[in-house]
């Protein structure tokens, strides 16, 4: 029998690796004085105060930001009327979304500049999430794609308010079809007359929700089937591993055309069968993690403590291997993104009229010469949101693990 | 080297075997079958329609026809296309030349193209160069290529009007002469290969430029350096063919994705091979074709592999030892 006190040393041992680093004196950052002025400042502008205590960057974004939000305020009054009139959920959430972030970006500006005044020095160790925090702060690119990744979301949120036009409303068939780029339509019109723009802020609601939705699904079956494969080795780790070898040796493309050919067409089916066909990778990783750390010290530790399987997989293994699978399931999204769109546009994706890129790019395609800007933009709109999150999975995982940075 | 590539081409075996009954299952999962389509055609007697299935064997039980199905399909027989009222081996001899070419053409735009500007890019690091290509890597990377072909179209085809837009071939090419014939189909090869490979020569910059800085660090390098040779023998012949092995693994990653991206690129490109053929069948509901397509899709892809496989075992000796230890 072990005695209280090995107990005790092997529940230490237990405490998931990551947890925390023992590193005294780790900040030496001085506290700042309090400046009741600045706080003032940022409580009728947001972002001002910090500008003025030369923080410049949270400063310049929050400015930034609170610009944007009113301008959007000044420019849906009528919709925000329309919503409080009519209130369908779509306006609802557009309208949530906007008040939300004009009192988030108010109170974070206020937050930016009393909390740094009366931050106290710290002594306590700095967690392995804190670091690769400050390395991802300082990766601009990084920022850069998660200031536009965040800036899509919102636009999907809002695109009730933020659309000049309906995207499935058809123009007068004669007059309004093929409408160059002009103040009036800003991307132009297709071949029904529809705006573009409107189109491509709806488009990407599908391209967001099914990229967001399908990696969960995927991440989630990659993890526990790699889990699984790598803690139990075995005949589970073969058949799983042959498994994996079988499902990559056909094209992913191919086979989700396959499935959805035979199925109907539709968003949710769309969602589940790129979501049941990307595991792969992760499940690899995942699997390769679990080999090595199934062998660590703490994990016989939790072992000897007479831990179960599943509390040994689900609490102690699983967090240690949350970097690489955060950084597989960013740059996952982006593939996903590709996917959709390639399936949209071959017609098996999201059916008309609901606007998504991939098919307004094939939509364009028989009146290439006359109307370029239609084929054009929704495939510009496609590479911004990709490279975006390819820069945030790179940012990530440069941020997480330095030793992957390629 | 006989032993590993033995024990290779026999785990390849079951993987095909598998892939190919993943897609047997999946085609009998979905509703209906191939003579759903006559269903509900008032010309049609239910009586025709059970003699049918009759002939095509869709009346036995799934195991049996599993069993006739995969022995058929490794004899080469792929059965008859609905659509096309022809044997699928037909069309497969058509089209898989066609495909061949294409990805082949891409294949060497991905790693001559990548391998180049990889290399460039290292020696030069952090020039504007550099700095250039690295962007661009990243902005080919996540572009989808079928929107790419299409721009290279607007651009080269209907503005500038110097590559046709479609075809492998224009249309009085039966009457031109040998040369002309071959410029010809060069023409219509550049701009679907270009939009095909673009995506992977980023991603093989990407690579080979981080290998490249990462034996230039090497003391093997120094040394080299040391003793007095020049700056052209030293990047190319000792520090480059030690960055080109891990490229070379990237030819098995590359295969799915040229054949997915074939797909793509011959619907845009109207490029009568494989891709286009599976597209087209799946709209017709031609789901022989469709299993047959995606049967030698798959093949192709596991060939791939073990070409990659026995090139990697040819360039770095290492690998067949560790493989032989069971890894």
């Amino acid at each position: 029998m072990a005695t209280a006190k090995e107990v005790e040393a092997l529940e230490a041992a237990a405490i998931p690796a990551g947890a925390t680093v023992a590193a005294p004196a780790a900040v030496t950052r001085t506290a700042q004085p309090r400046r009741p002025w600045a706080v003032g400042l940022s409580a009728f502008v947001p972002g001002l105060g910090s500008l003025a205590l030369g923080r410049v960057t949270p400063g310049a974004w929050i400015l930034v930001g609170w610009a944007i939000a009113l301008v959007t305020l000044a420019i849906s009054r009528e919709d925000v009327a329309r919503t409080l009139d009519q209130g369908r959920l779509d306006d609802w959430v557009a309208l949530v979304t906007l008040a939300v972030s004009v009192v988030g970006l108010w109170i974070w500006g206020i937050l930016d500049v009393a909390v740094t005044a009366t931050r106290p020095v710290r002594r306590v160790g700095v967690s392995q999430w804190r670091l690769a925090g400050r390395r991802f702060r300082k990766n601009r690119l990084a920022m850069a794609g998660l200031a536009i990744m965040v800036l899509l979301y919102w636009l999907t949120l809002l695109a009730p308010y933020l659309t000049p036009y309906d995207p499935n409303f058809q123009g007068n068939i004669v007059l309004d079809r093929y409408l160059r780029p002009s103040a009036e339509h800003l991307l132009g019109t297709d071949k029904f007359g529809r705006d573009v723009l409107s189109r491509i802020l709806y488009g990407a609601r599908i391209s967001l929700t099914i990229g967001f939705l399908s990696v969960a699904i995927s991440v989630t079956l990659g993890t526990l089937l790699g889990a699984v494969a790598g803690y139990f080795r075995g005949w589970v780790d073969t058949a799983i591993a042959r498994f994996i070898d079988m499902m990559l040796s056909i094209p992913r493309l191919i086979l989700v055309l396959v499935v959805i050919a035979l199925f109907r067409p539709e968003i949710w089916i769309v969602i589940v069968v790129l979501g049941f066909t990307g595991w792969e990778g992760t499940a690899r990783i995942v699997r390769g993690q679990f080999l090595q750390l199934r062998e660590q010290e703490f994990v016989q530790a939790s072992r000897a403590l007479g831990y179960g399987d599943a509390r040994i997989i689900l609490r102690h293994i699983l967090p240690n291997t949350l970097a690489p699978i955060i950084v597989i399931a960013t740059l996952g999204i982006g593939t996903t993104i590709l996917l959709e769109a390639a399936l949209s546009f071959l017609g098996l994706g999201v059916q008309p009229p609901t606007a998504s890129w991939g098919s307004m790019v094939n939509d364009g395609r028989d009146a290439m010469i006359t109307a370029w800007w239609i084929s054009t933009f929704p495939g510009l709109a496609i590479v911004l949101t990709v490279v975006s999150f390819n820069l945030l999975g790179d940012g990530l995982r440069d941020a997480l693990d330095p030793r992957l940075r390629g | 080297m006989i032993a590993y590539l033995g024990k290779r081409l026999l785990q390849a075996v079951p993987i095909l075997i598998g892939a190919s009954t993943i897609i047997f299952f999946l085609m009998h999962a979905a509703p209906g079958d191939p003579t759903s389509i006559y269903l509900g055609n008032p010309n049609i007697d239910a009586r025709v329609i059970e003699q049918m299935r009759e002939n095509l064997g869709l009346d036995q039980p799934v195991h049996i026809q599993y069993v006739k199905w995969i022995s058929s399909f490794l004899q080469g027989e792929f059965g008859y296309s609905f659509s096309q009222k022809r044997p699928i081996a037909d069309i497969l001899k058509d089209t898989i030349p066609n495909t061949l070419v294409l990805s082949g053409v891409a294949l060497a735009i991905i790693f001559i193209l990548g391998i180049v500007i990889g290399t460039v890019q290292a020696v030069r690091q952090y020039s504007w160069g550099d700095n250039l290509a690295t962007a661009l890597a990243f902005f080919f990377y996540s572009m989808p290529s079928f929107w790419f072909g299409l721009m290279l179209i607007l651009l080269f085809s209907y503005k500038l009007q110097w590559l046709p837009a479609s075809q492998m071939t224009s249309v009085n090419y039966e009457f031109m002469s040998g040369s002309a014939q071959l410029t010809d189909r060069l023409k219509h090869l550049l701009m679907p290969a270009i939009a095909l490979g673009v995506g992977g020569a980023a991603s093989v910059a990407r690579y080979m430029r981080s290998g490249m800085l990462e034996q230039v660090r090497q003391d093997y390098v120094r040394t080299a350096r040391a003793k007095g040779l020049s700056e052209g023998k030293v990047i190319f012949k000792h520090a480059m063919r030690n960055a080109l092995i891990p490229v070379i693994t990237l030819l098995g990653l590359f295969l799915p994705f040229l054949m997915a991206g074939s797909v793509l690129i011959e619907t845009v490109f109207a490029w009568p091979g494989m891709g286009r053929t599976i597209v087209t069948a799946i709209f017709q509901r031609d789901y022989p074709v469709v299993l047959a397509t995606a049967f030698v899709i798959s093949v192709m892809v596991i060939l791939g592999n073990l070409i990659a496989d026995m090139l990697y075992s040819i360039v770095d000796p290492r690998i067949r030892v560790e493989e032989g230890e069971g890894a």
